[in-house]
């Protein structure tokens, strides 16, 4: 295996699944939040909201990653105070990886999440009410197993995309090779040497076994939601 | 006892309405849009009226002058909608045991398998709600809302969905329900067979209003609610007890306006059984009938005639203890004279008993 891809080379692969990793797992409560909120509360601003969080899709990563380095960077206002505060600093770290990752890839989590909480029927939840459940047991016991499928779609659809995830983190926290290099940085890095593309067809082909896995598990669990939901056993 | 007072308002309709629902199923009875579904909702506690007073027995429900509005969850009050509303992800069982897990008390196990048996939910346990017929999931719905064991039973139109014959067998169960458990049942329905069959207690509600409550024998033998009822619906209840079979294959049935032949009934002497007979089914006659074929002839006193805007007339017509509706033209309540007071004979062309009449006449 290992002979297979150089060391160097593993350490980008590795590193580019930690962060994706992480990213995927701390932005997921903050996804449901917002894919509930978006989905099913009424409030002032959350045309905004929902703008904001679909920011990162549409706008240059490059832009995003910037946005991040003057917020987080070790001048930036919340840089400085995570430095100041907790001595916490994230900029060029691969902390700062997961960071940017997670905020690329938080749209695509929200939007998953977010389909499969509208395609719960409301009246199911009056009935869990009926039956003397409170919002917290209604979401627990209807809601949330009804939508189990749409969450682990939206992560693994995360988890796809900050493996990817290019321009927002070269801005932000650079290419440092073993600190920040992941693996898209790494083929870019290969391909700037001449005679590289050799090495670099490897890791290309490692990222797209990453992200087709990915892509198929979360067409499966999407269509196990639709089982779910239709109240059969298939 | 459920006492209820409320008024809401809505774009292009008003809601004001007051009625009590004593124990037994007391029918809402309207048409679409009238505001039944207002009512039950804000029974129930999805919707909040903008004024008035919800009490169950000696708890306040709601209250808008005192600002009180017990949550949904904390009501008590089970509801079976009109489409069953089961939880997809859980199978039968787990339906069932829903409610158990938040009821204080939960039911015991011999409950449980009462309510199991008395719904015939048996083979039923380990299905998925996906895999059940329409009358299957009313069923299991029913099930479930009682296992959660409430104060008090909404069912909102809980046949609309289904074909007559899952009515006349979902029917049947709930007639056991209602005989069987001492919990009140408010049953909205615009079905007039439904409500015949079922009630202890009818609330007419017209254009969100109350027109008229009181026991199901004496509002579906009132002329003045039978236009609202719907004339070829219209007719009065007479409760009865099975005395005997007699040889030539008929029943003899003794019923409050006095003695009534059927074909021969599936019931067992002493059995009490509901009959329902259409006003468009009684004869009248001013002289004791003789050499006809009707073999149903009741001794009655004219109540009430209340003559329509067409050429048709409604006579109630007081036969021993209980009333009864005729449907005649204006022109033969002018021939006879008929006026309270008259001593006359209702002649019954057609005598069902409640339950079977459900499949043809919704």
């Amino acid at each position: 295996m290992t002979d297979w891809l150089s060391p160097e080379e593993w350490q980008a692969v590795a590193l580019s699944l930690k962060v994706a990793l992480w990213a995927t797992l701390l932005s997921l409560p903050f996804g449901l939040l917002t894919a509930h909120a978006l989905a099913r509360w009424q409030f002032p601003g959350k045309a905004l909201l929902n703008g904001v969080v679909h920011l990162p899709l549409i706008m240059p990563p490059v832009v995003t990653g910037y946005l991040l380095l003057m917020a987080f960077g070790r001048r930036g206002p919340i840089g400085t105070l995570l430095e100041d505060w907790f001595g916490i600093v994230i900029a060029f770290r691969w902390t700062g990886a997961v960071l940017a990752a997670a905020v690329m890839a938080f749209p695509l989590m929200v939007r998953a999440m977010r389909l499969a909480i509208e395609a719960v029927d409301p009246k199911l939840e009056q009935a869990a009410s009926s039956l003397g459940a409170n919002r917290f047991w209604i979401f627990v016991t209807v809601t949330l197993p009804l939508i189990l499928p749409g969450i682990l779609a939206g992560a693994v659809l995360a988890f796809a995309k900050a493996t990817g995830e290019f321009g927002a983190t070269i801005t932000f926290v650079s290419n440092i090779p073993g600190q920040t290099q992941t693996l898209p940085l790494a083929i870019y890095s290969i391909l700037q040497i001449p005679g590289g593309e050799a090495q670099a067809f490897r890791l290309v082909g490692v990222a797209i076994a990453v992200s087709m896995g990915a892509l198929l598990l979360s067409e499966w669990l999407a269509r196990a939601v639709a089982r779910r939901i239709g109240g059969r056993d298939a | 006892m459920l006492d209820l007072r409320l008024t809401h308002h809505f774009a292009d309709f008003t809601l004001d309405a007051a009625f009590s629902a004593p124990a037994g199923v007391t029918a809402l009875f309207g048409r679409s849009g009238s505001g039944k579904t207002t009512i039950v909702n804000a029974l129930a506690g999805l919707l909040k009226p903008d004024a008035g007073r919800i009490t169950m027995d000696e708890t306040i429900l709601f209250d808008s002058t005192q600002k009180i509005c017990v949550r949904p969850h904390q009501r008590r009050i089970g509801y079976v909608f009109q489409d069953a509303r089961l939880f997809p992800h859980l199978n039968v069982r787990q339906n069932l045991g829903y409610g158990r897990w938040f009821a204080r008390g939960e039911p015991s196990s011999v409950e449980v398998q009462r309510i199991i048996d008395l719904l015939g939910l048996g083979p039923l346990l380990q299905r998925r709600p996906g895999d059940l017929s329409g009358g299957e999931k009313q069923r299991v719905a029913l099930g479930r809302a009682i296992l959660s064991k409430p104060r008090f039973l909404l069912m909102d139109e809980p046949l609309a969905a289904l074909d007559a014959p899952r009515k006349a067998e979902i029917l049947t169960y709930l007639e056991r329900l209602r005989d069987e458990t001492n919990l009140p049942i408010l049953y909205v329905s615009h079905a007039v067979a439904e409500v015949a069959r079922l009630a202890t207690t009818v609330v007419l509600i017209e254009n969100g209003r109350v027109q008229a409550a009181g026991p199901v024998a004496e509002i579906l033998s009132d002329p003045a609610t039978a236009p609202a009822l719907g004339l070829r619906e219209a007719g009065a209840i007479l409760m009865a007890r099975v005395e005997a079979h007699e040889d030539d294959g008929l029943s003899r049935l003794q019923s409050q306006a006095g003695p009534v032949w059927l074909p021969h009934l599936n019931a067992a002497p002493g059995a009490s059984i509901r009959l329902r007979i259409l006003a468009q089914d009684v004869l009248l006659a001013t002289k004791r009938p003789t050499d006809i074929s009707a073999l149903n002839v009741l001794d009655a006193t004219v109540r009430a005639v209340r003559l329509g805007d067409g050429p048709g007339a409604l006579v109630q017509l007081q036969a021993g203890d209980s009333r009864l509706l005729a449907r005649i033209t204006a022109r033969s309540a002018r021939a006879l004279d008929l006026q309270p007071g008259k001593p006359v004979f209702a002649i019954l062309k057609a005598v069902s008993v409640a339950r079977d009449d459900i499949g043809d006449s919704t």
